[in-house]
């Protein structure tokens, strides 16, 4: 169905600040808000977790691992090399959470969406909306962590000023894809699988130790796991390597979380408005 | 206008202001199910419309359609003199709709479900709020403006969810069964609501089982069963046109009501056996009991009372369960 937009008064603030919410959707992020503020505990507990990983697998596991070298020769120790996976991984974690258990609850449950959808919102604003909101999120958590890495001392490139950015995509590439996956859910068994693709690619995407460590054949397919992607963009801006992988990454997410969004929108349409 | 030609062949109009909804030949269809399967209505300014119909008749199908979330499967569907499938955001900002099923907000507060939904609508931060408050003294929850959704009761959550169709002061008000599963007390009480509605002009389509509920609040109404209109007219219109003015209730004892019944077929205009009564379906009813006891018939009990719409419906859908 096309959505003609609502006869927005003038004056809609949040459009001018954010042209990137198409539409209406900024409407669907302000609701989150006002819920989240009855919610904080639950944004500080997200907030804690990734650096309570860094703390404990970075230094912990760090010290017995002792310092190795880079491809390009240079020395780093195992917690500078660990900090930027886990903020890939969490940015990862933040999109997926809010994209799937979130979205498949109100669609499922509370009706959220039926409501919405009664009004001048169609399911792009939707879509839109709630990825916006999920990003939003995610960015006050990425802040923090880097934050964290920079008072350690773990950060040894000024390219870690576009690390913010670099996790919004990441962010982005997950939620869209989360979204666009969870209109096919059926019950919450089926969020088994997701797991089941999540945990593997956590573990395994050059997160805890480099590509190299694999045979050939298993890299190959390593390097074409989204984490992998947004492990070697921020990777590379903590360390200062930047190569032509970044910008391969930066394309591979981007098209992603398109390639979500898109779809999320259309099935949305399909499922609700029947 | 298109609607001034095909207006002739619709059925007779109530109000006479603007054509809010205009449907002809309207279908839908979910796959192989055919649940609305041609339907021609008119809705003009400030009617109460009514679609009356026991489950299954399509009633919510074709309400969906209006409330422009659901696509049209073949025939025309204007509302407030637009197209659902172009200009559905421009339509749905005009209109107030209470689902079926409650959908409010349950992470927010009551108050918070009105002001939210009114900012989906486009409204100011401080419009939405003034209306809100408006809103709750309307439906008289004032003093839980503060309180989770999910403390209330149904009769209150239904109230909210009037409240909120509300909220953006819509030209066409559309309730899909509003008062199912409310006490007599919260009906009464909702019903007093949307009878003020329509003293302001509001208009309303409204879908209902309940032929009380049709009787009180509808100026105009079809009933449908499966899937096509059966009747149409105002309530007093359909009892004339589809019983007769009284019926008399006899009461033989189970059993018995089937014996009697070929002998006072004559003293009806219709006659219908039930498992534990008799119907006698005449426009005198009193004169139908005595000519009932001159027969030397003794019914444990026999009453007369005046045709309902619900004897209408009973007729026209039958008395088999449908599900």
């Amino acid at each position: 169905m096309t959505q003609a937009p609502a006869p927005a008064r003038p004056g809609t603030l949040g459009l001018r600040v954010l042209p990137v919410l198409g539409g209406n959707s900024w409407r669907m992020v302000e609701r989150n808000f006002l819920v989240y503020r009855h919610g904080w505990v639950v944004f500080l507990t997200g907030m804690l977790e990734p650096i309570l990983y860094l703390l404990s697998i970075g230094i912990g596991v760090g010290n017995l691992v002792g310092d190795f070298r880079l491809g390009d020769g240079r020395a780093v120790s195992y917690v500078e090399f660990v900090a930027p996976a886990m903020l890939a991984a969490s940015a990862m974690n933040g999109a997926l959470f809010d994209s799937t258990y979130n979205i498949f609850f109100r669609m499922k449950y509370a009706k959220l969406y039926d409501a919405i959808l009664a009004t001048p919102l169609g399911p792009g604003d939707v879509a839109r909306g709630e990825i916006t909101w999920a990003l939003l999120r995610g960015a006050v958590y990425s802040a923090v962590f880097i934050v964290v890495m920079v008072a350690m001392g773990l950060v040894q490139s000024w390219w870690m000023l576009l690390a913010l950015p670099a996790t919004l995509l990441i962010g982005f590439a997950f939620a869209g894809a989360g979204m666009a996956l969870t209109t096919w859910m059926r019950s919450w068994q089926d969020f088994e699988f997701v797991q089941l693709a999540i945990m593997p690619m956590f573990l395994f995407s050059a997160t805890f130790y480099p590509l190299s460590t694999y045979p050939d054949a298993v890299q190959e397919i390593v390097r074409w796991t989204p984490l992998y992607q947004g492990v070697v963009l921020c990777r590379g801006m903590a360390l200062g390597s930047m190569g032509w992988e970044a910008v391969t990454a930066v394309a591979y997410l981007a098209a992603m979380g398109l390639v979500g969004v898109y779809v999320a929108s259309r099935r949305l349409g399909t499922l609700l408005l029947k | 206008m298109r609607s001034h030609q095909t207006a002739r062949n619709l059925p007779p109009v109530g109000g006479t202001g603007e054509a809010m909804v205009v449907a002809h030949g309207l279908r839908k269809s979910y796959g192989e199910f055919e649940a609305v399967k041609g339907v021609d209505v008119e809705v003009r300014k400030g009617e109460a419309f009514g679609f009356l119909g026991p489950n299954g008749a399509g009633k919510s199908s074709t309400m969906r359609m209006i409330a422009a979330v659901s696509p049209v499967t073949a025939g025309s569907l204007q509302i407030l003199g637009m197209d659902p499938a172009t200009a559905g955001s421009a339509i749905r900002a005009r209109l107030g709709v209470c689902p079926q099923e409650d959908t409010l907000d349950n992470e927010l507060s009551v108050f918070e479900n009105l002001v939210v939904y009114g900012r989906y609508f486009g409204m100011s931060r401080a419009a939405a709020t003034s209306q809100a408050d408006e809103l709750l003294a309307f439906v008289q929850l004032t003093e839980k403006a503060k309180s989770k959704v999910e403390d209330l009761s149904g009769g209150m959550k239904r109230r909210l969810t009037i409240a909120r169709s509300l909220i953006n002061t819509p030209d066409l008000l559309l309730l899909d069964e509003p008062t199912t599963g409310l006490d007599p007390q919260a009906r009464h009480q909702l019903w007093d609501r949307l009878f003020r509605l329509k003293q302001q002009g509001v208009t309303l389509v409204l879908t209902t089982h309940y032929m009380d509920e049709a009787e009180q609040l509808c100026d105009r109404l079809v009933v449908m069963d499966k899937g096509v209109i059966v009747a149409q007219g105002s309530p007093a219109q359909l009892i004339a046109a589809h019983s007769t003015r009284e019926v008399t209730e006899l009461r033989f004892g189970v059993g018995d009501n089937d014996l009697v019944a070929d002998k006072v077929s004559d003293l009806a205009d219709r006659v219908e056996v039930l498992p534990d009564r008799v119907l006698l379906y005449t426009d005198d009813g009193e004169a139908a009991a005595v000519a009932v006891h001159e027969r030397g018939l003794r019914p444990l009990s026999s009453l007369v009372r005046r045709a309902t719409l619900e004897d209408v419906f009973l007729r026209l859908t039958g008395r088999t369960l449908v599900d």
